[in-house]
């Protein structure tokens, strides 16, 4: 069982159909008990890290969260759902998130004319040969991913960085701590590229 | 780098796109969830949904082709037309959007633009302005699909929902929509430099180098276009590689 969670933030259908073309039991849920029964967990979402976290916590899902990913059980989070795993943001203050990988998220920097959302189509350059790590096998380097976030995460370990992409800085658009993967963009909304990884994350 | 993104645009009334789009192999051109995977294959880079519902019974139907079109593409989608408050932004959004683009009603309350966005996060909240060129630099922004004009400035009203926390600007041009002559390159321009979030550029295009204009002189972000594509006029690739031979970095 892939278990979505929910914890009131963004928009979980397209996320969840995506998983559908390749799994038939993905659920959204919001309970802590679904998320130590599932066998891979997606933390997905959009919007604001400190209401994020706040809404986790509200609903008790951080220790369940950090429980399972200490299990080993494969774990995705996608655009704030990779940023919530580091270990702090400087989105509303100084927020701490899962602290799972070290680092902080950070904004980027209006200047040369650079537009703040980062939206729309952007290369990621893959850090590791496809064929070496299973999530992106067959996932071509230099793939158009679909992106939307004002916010990157700056892992303070390096050997971290799946995949940079750059927008005014290089940023690590992709992160893999063992079972723990990351993506800033949306596999779901990358049409064949992305849905090769939600593929390829399915079958782990 | 980001690429420039390429944007079809459909109007659907009462569930039905409009305008006849009329491609070839499409078993119901008229269908809206066709003719978005259509565009999916040929890797537009976004859809937007333009409602044209007139009756409130009816607008339910826009959420249910929403479900419908989430369920099968696999790319960003953007509804518009018609939405009011929070509660339609909502449902928008969990019926599968990812994205709404908010036009008469952020005209008549701003605040709305704000608590969408805190709400919702503004990458989803785009706002449609609509602007006809009031003189040789001002241009006003018109509501109600463009039949009201209000008086404010829109480059002005562009700032404030910037600051409002809008993720994007639409922003059409009446003077030369359906016009097929270009777009308004230099109320594209005006905006594209005065702004920090992305512009899509819409109103006016009529072949591939008026879509070239608008990234190249306009610096739009994105452009929208609606009958060129639909009635195959030109694919969106052949735009895109087009686009490629002059410099300017598509997805292809």
């Amino acid at each position: 069982m892939i278990v979505i969670i929910d914890y009131g933030m963004g928009n979980l259908r397209s996320v969840q159909k995506a998983f559908e073309k390749f799994c038939s039991n993905v659920i959204v849920s919001s309970s802590a008990e679904d998320i130590l029964k599932a066998d891979k967990i997606i933390l997905p979402g959009v919007g604001a890290f400190k209401v994020a976290m706040d809404e986790l916590k509200k609903r008790g899902l951080i220790k369940p969260i950090k429980d399972s990913i200490e299990k080993g059980k494969p774990f995705l989070g996608i655009c704030l759902g990779l940023q919530l795993l580091f270990s702090e943001s400087e989105e509303g203050g100084k927020i701490r998130g899962l602290d799972v990988v070290e680092g902080k998220v950070k904004r980027f920097k209006e200047k040369n004319g650079l537009k703040i959302p980062h939206m729309g189509w952007n290369r990621i350059s893959l850090k590791f040969k496809s064929s070496k790590l299973k999530v992106i096998d067959g996932v071509e380097d230099g793939s158009y991913m679909y992106f939307v976030h004002s916010y990157y995460a700056a892992p303070k370990d390096k050997n971290v960085i799946l995949c940079e992409t750059d927008y005014g800085v290089g940023f690590a658009s992709g992160v893999h701590k063992d079972n723990v993967y990351g993506f800033q963009f949306h596999p779901e909304k990358s049409q064949s590229a992305g849905l090769k990884i939600i593929e390829n994350f399915v079958k782990l | 780098m980001l690429t420039k993104r390429i944007i079809p645009c459909l109007d659907v009334k009462d569930g039905r796109v409009v305008k006849g789009v009329k491609f070839l192999n499409l078993r119901d051109a008229g269908d809206p969830v066709e003719v978005a995977q259509f565009y999916d294959r040929e890797k537009a880079d976004e859809i937007v949904f333009l409602d044209i519902t007139a009756s409130f019974e009816k607008r339910n139907i826009m959420l249910d082709v929403v479900k419908k079109t989430a369920e099968t593409v696999f790319m960003p989608l953007t509804v518009g037309g018609g939405i009011r408050n929070l509660e339609d932004i909502r449902q928008l959004l969990k019926a599968g959007a990812d994205k709404v683009s908010i036009n008469t009603a952020a005209v008549k309350n701003a605040n709305l633009v704000k608590k969408a966005s805190e709400k919702f996060g503004s990458q989803c909240i785009v706002v449609a302005i609509d602007a006809k060129r009031s003189s040789k630099d001002r241009w006003e922004v018109y509501v109600h699909g463009g039949r009201t004009p209000t008086g404010i400035d829109a480059m002005k009203w562009g700032k404030i929902v910037q600051k409002m926390g809008a993720g994007e600007i639409l922003l059409t041009s009446m003077d030369m929509d359906g016009t097929k002559n270009g777009y308004d390159i230099e109320l594209i321009k005006k905006f594209s430099e005065s702004l920090n979030i992305p512009v899509i550029a819409s109103g006016g295009a009529g072949n591939m180098e008026h879509i070239c204009e608008a990234f190249t002189k306009g610096k739009a972000d994105a452009a929208l276009a609606a009958s060129i594509f639909h009635y195959k006029e030109y694919s969106i690739r052949e735009v895109k590689e087009y686009l490629n031979k002059r410099k300017v970095r598509v997805r292809i």
